[in-house]
């Protein structure tokens, strides 16, 4: 069974080819793919932006872009990195295209709110581009008041826009998944029979649903005092500016682990998949995502230990934040101790696998330094805090994705792409990733700001260092644009099952056909049954 | 040619303690990493795949395991929150007597004020092995006080008090920095903290431009520019509370409550005066909005706490802890 080559047969692909089969389609492979191309777009933006800040950095001085200029740019940045690509990123590229094919459904429950999740995205996205054509906005991608709402000058009400027409895309994803495993798994998939992979994305589903109206609702109230001036957040008006960053962290914490679930639900099936092994202890991989998502709503008072929290307060969010690291840390054990007396191969998406896991222990380690108020004290605001939430939620999510994305990409299109060139690909991110955020922990440390487009030269040799890390992983994101599109060409066609995984995506053919599968599966096996 | 660093210079009494934990936190990280990578790397090596078609030994989990890496790292967590904690309540709480300052962050500077009347921009100057307490706000938006080699920072909020407090322990010329995002020359609004032997200190303090006039002073003046004298009298017959005595102290408000007359509360009813009204008298007084800039109302503070009790006083205002024969006037 693993050897059926793909002969050329009908499928999702080749279900029509005009401009309008696609969008117009109701078909969440399509939709998947609608996705790819545009949260690869923003990833591409919000990259050169961050190229040019890198750039700037090289010397103390503030001397290639203005201020102001540099001030758009880091805010820019992280609005594109977090709102249009991070958190749609995996859900909406993966878990749309294999949600449903692994619990062996025809779709998800609601096809056409699929699409309409996509129109949002792009329509909250290009609000945000229009934002940015016209002058851009400078108020770091926080919007903290009552800089945001009554002294900046840019474009903060069309961002806000933006932000809140696409959190409707987040949330009907999430909803959308909520139903669909509830309510579309074949037969004899039972709950405990469901690959991680579906579980981390039903956390999510929670997360996504609950989580994303909180800021919608904050956002507009920072329009309503910014046009209206209604006194919220401003103290000139009567409001409090505190209670802008309690909504506004409520939400964006949140948002960390709708970055951070999906991809350890690809990790699961990888590391499973590359030591044809049961994942070790299931159940607890599977819970921790429900303990995590449970979790992550009560420590959002974590951003603030400076912000004039009381004593009290700060110290019970400090305990809720060393508790969450808990589950993460029973997932990692789980994860490595599957790869005990499996059978181990090493092609690109396992060495995602490794990339992850050495990105995510730094960068969950590090968030126990960030969890001690004592020190947090001083590294809060830091290019310490820089460094540790691009370990995990831009590290250990992209290595996931690109970890995914190389792993069902023959599913996906049917075709095998140049392992070697993938290697190179997936060692050059690890190494550039790490020298180019390693070296911000100690600058952090150091007592350097973030958001400072001038520094004191005492800190240059680390921004050498980041720039220098920068430059490696722009070189390692750029491959797999080439050797992946020229495998869309060239590339040799892939069978059903190339890796030898289990799951039901790989019991279909690679591209699936339009409706998943020629006939309804009916599961009888528990997941990973690799000993079988 | 700045030479290379791992860590800031330690200057305060906090530095050190942070940095410990900072270190053990190393310690912890260096530990389960290392422990992380060897494992996976070791099975990575000894069970590799030796033919095309090996499936791995079926294993599918142990409670002991999942128990132990539960249970050891709460403990670890728990451990750290505690020395943690610990080390945060002693920056949280200043101690009972402190040199204090007055500090102001606007776009995008910084402005201090020392009680003596000495003010000073984008500078600092503090004695060595002296608390020192800043009392901070701000004019516009958030800003921060930040200074690495204190390991201390504190966000400076408008319409808010907010407070940090330091002991030097060494002499030096150390960075200060915003650390809140506040706009278009965020990373210039920076400055230095100057720690200076005591003698020193004392010659800066006397030295060249001393204005003559204390913060107190300062705020004694705008109390009568402003004309709040003609209602606060400093006794009973006034149509305001006397302010003698109220620093610190219970007050009764006419909603049958009682505050204690700290900064926020002096601030409030200068600005906002019908928020909070003393029991007794009617809400008569206007705000004062938008005529108090922030340094003088700093000052204005400085001179309400210098109005020291009396030993009776009859009206609003109670001394704490002997219940005093005070009366608290009635409604």
């Amino acid at each position: 069974m693993d050897t059926a080559v793909a002969t050329p047969h009908s499928n999702y692909l080749t279900d029509g080819y005009t401009l309008k089969s696609w969008l117009l389609t109701r078909d969440h492979k399509r939709i998947g793919l609608l996705y790819l191309f545009s949260v690869t777009s923003f990833f591409v933006l919000g990259a050169i932006f961050a190229g040019i800040i890198r750039a700037e950095l090289l010397t103390p001085a503030g001397d290639l872009v203005s201020s102001d200029t540099y001030n758009r740019l880091f805010t820019m940045h992280g609005v594109v990195m977090i709102f249009f690509f991070l958190i749609p990123a995996i859900p909406s590229v993966l878990g749309n295209f294999l949600l449903p094919i692994m619990i062996g459904a025809k779709d998800l429950a609601f096809p056409r709110l699929n699409l309409l999740s996509w129109y949002l995205y792009t329509f909250g996205g290009l609000f945000t581009l229009w934002a940015l054509v016209t002058g851009g906005v400078d108020t770091g991608w926080t919007f903290y008041t009552p800089y945001s709402s009554s002294f900046s000058n840019s474009n903060v009400a069309l961002v806000i826009v933006g932000i809140f027409i696409n959190g409707f895309s987040s949330i009907l994803t999430g909803l959308n998944f909520i139903v669909t495993v509830h309510k579309l798994r074949a037969p004899g998939m039972t709950w405990f029979r469901m690959p991680l992979f579906v579980w981390a994305h039903y956390a999510t589903g929670l997360i996504m649903v609950l989580g994303t109206p909180v800021i919608a609702i904050t956002l507009v109230m920072v329009g309503a005092e910014r046009l209206l001036h209604l006194g919220i957040f401003d103290p000139k008006l009567g409001g409090d500016p505190v209670l802008f960053q309690h909504l506004f962290w409520f939400y964006s914490h949140l948002a960390v682990y709708i970055m951070i679930l999906p991809a350890m639900g690809v990790m699961s099936e990888l590391v499973a998949a590359f030591s044809r092994k049961a994942i070790f202890g299931y159940r607890f991989v599977a819970f921790s995502s429900l303990a995590i998502a449970a979790l992550g709503f009560l420590v959002w008072g974590h951003h603030m230990f400076v912000s004039s929290e009381s004593v009290y307060s700060a110290m019970a969010f400090s305990l809720l934040s060393f508790l969450v690291a808990i589950p993460s840390a029973v997932k990692v054990f789980n994860w490595s101790a599957t790869m005990y007396k499996g059978s181990i191969s090493f092609e690109a998406p396992m060495l995602y696998v490794f990339g992850f896991i050495g990105l995510f222990m730094i960068g969950g380690l590090t968030g126990l330094f960030l969890a001690s108020i004592a020190i947090d004290v001083h590294v809060t605001d830091t290019y310490f805090v820089v460094a540790h939430f691009h370990y995990i939620m831009v590290g250990a999510s992209i290595m996931m994705f690109m970890g995914g994305v190389h792993f069902w990409w023959p599913k996906i299109f049917g075709k095998l792409y140049n392992e070697f060139w993938a290697k190179v690909a997936a060692v050059t991110i690890f190494l550039g990733f790490n020298l180019t955020f390693f070296p911000q922990f100690i600058v952090g440390y150091l007592g350097m700001p973030r958001r400072y487009h001038s520094y004191p030269p005492e800190f240059q040799v680390w921004n050498i260092l980041s720039t220098a890390g920068a430059t490696v992983l722009a070189v390692g994101y750029a491959m797999p644009a080439f050797y992946l599109l020229h495998s869309l060409f060239r590339g040799k066609p892939a069978p059903s099952n190339p890796w030898g995984a289990k799951g039901l995506e790989w019991e279909t053919t690679s591209p699936p056909p339009t409706h998943n599968f020629e006939t309804p599966p009916v599961v009888t096996e528990p997941p990973y049954n690799y000993a079988k | 040619m700045p030479q290379t660093q791992l860590l800031p210079e330690q200057a305060s009494t906090m530095a050190p303690r942070v940095d410990a934990l900072y270190y053990f936190l190393i310690a912890v990280t260096a530990f389960f990493t290392l422990l992380v990578a060897g494992l996976v790397i070791y099975f990575a090596f000894k069970y590799r795949r030796r033919s095309k078609n090996e499936a791995g030994t079926p294993v599918h989990g142990s409670m002991w395991l999942e128990a132990a890496w539960t249970i050891i790292p709460l403990i670890i967590v728990l451990f750290i929150f505690g020395w943690s904690s610990s080390i945060f309540f002693s920056m949280a709480r200043p101690p009972a007597k402190t040199l204090d300052v007055y500090a102001v962050g606007k776009q995008w500077m910084w402005k201090f004020q020392h009680p003596d009347g000495r003010t000073e921009v984008n500078e600092l100057h503090v004695p060595v092995g002296i608390d020192v307490k800043l009392t901070m706000t701000s004019q516009d938006v958030i800003h921060d006080v930040y200074i690495p080699s204190f390991r201390l920072k504190a966000d400076v909020l408008p319409g808010k008090y907010t407070h940090m407090w330091f002991k030097a322990t060494q002499p030096g010329k150390y960075h200060l920095f915003c650390a809140e995002y506040c706009g278009t020359n965020h990373s210039g609004m920076v400055g230095w903290i100057i720690v200076q032997e005591r003698s020193e200190y004392e010659q800066w303090l006397a030295g060249s431009v001393g204005q003559g006039t204390t913060m107190a002073q300062a705020g004694e003046k705008l109390f009568k520019d402003l004309a709040c004298s003609s209602c606060h009298q400093g006794d009973t017959i006034g149509r305001g509370p006397t302010l003698v005595g109220l620093y610190a102290n219970k007050v009764n408000l006419d909603n049958g409550s009682t505050v204690v007359a700290d900064e926020a509360y002096l601030r409030e009813s200068i600005l906002n005066p019908r928020a909070k009204v003393v029991a007794g008298f009617q809400p008569v007084m206007p705000s004062f909005q938008g005529l108090v800039s922030e340094e003088g109302m700093l000052q204005l503070l400085e001179y309400i706490k210098s109005l020291k009790a009396m030993p009776s006083n009859a009206t609003g205002v109670v001394p704490p802890p002997p219940p005093a024969p005070a009366s608290p006037a009635k409604k």
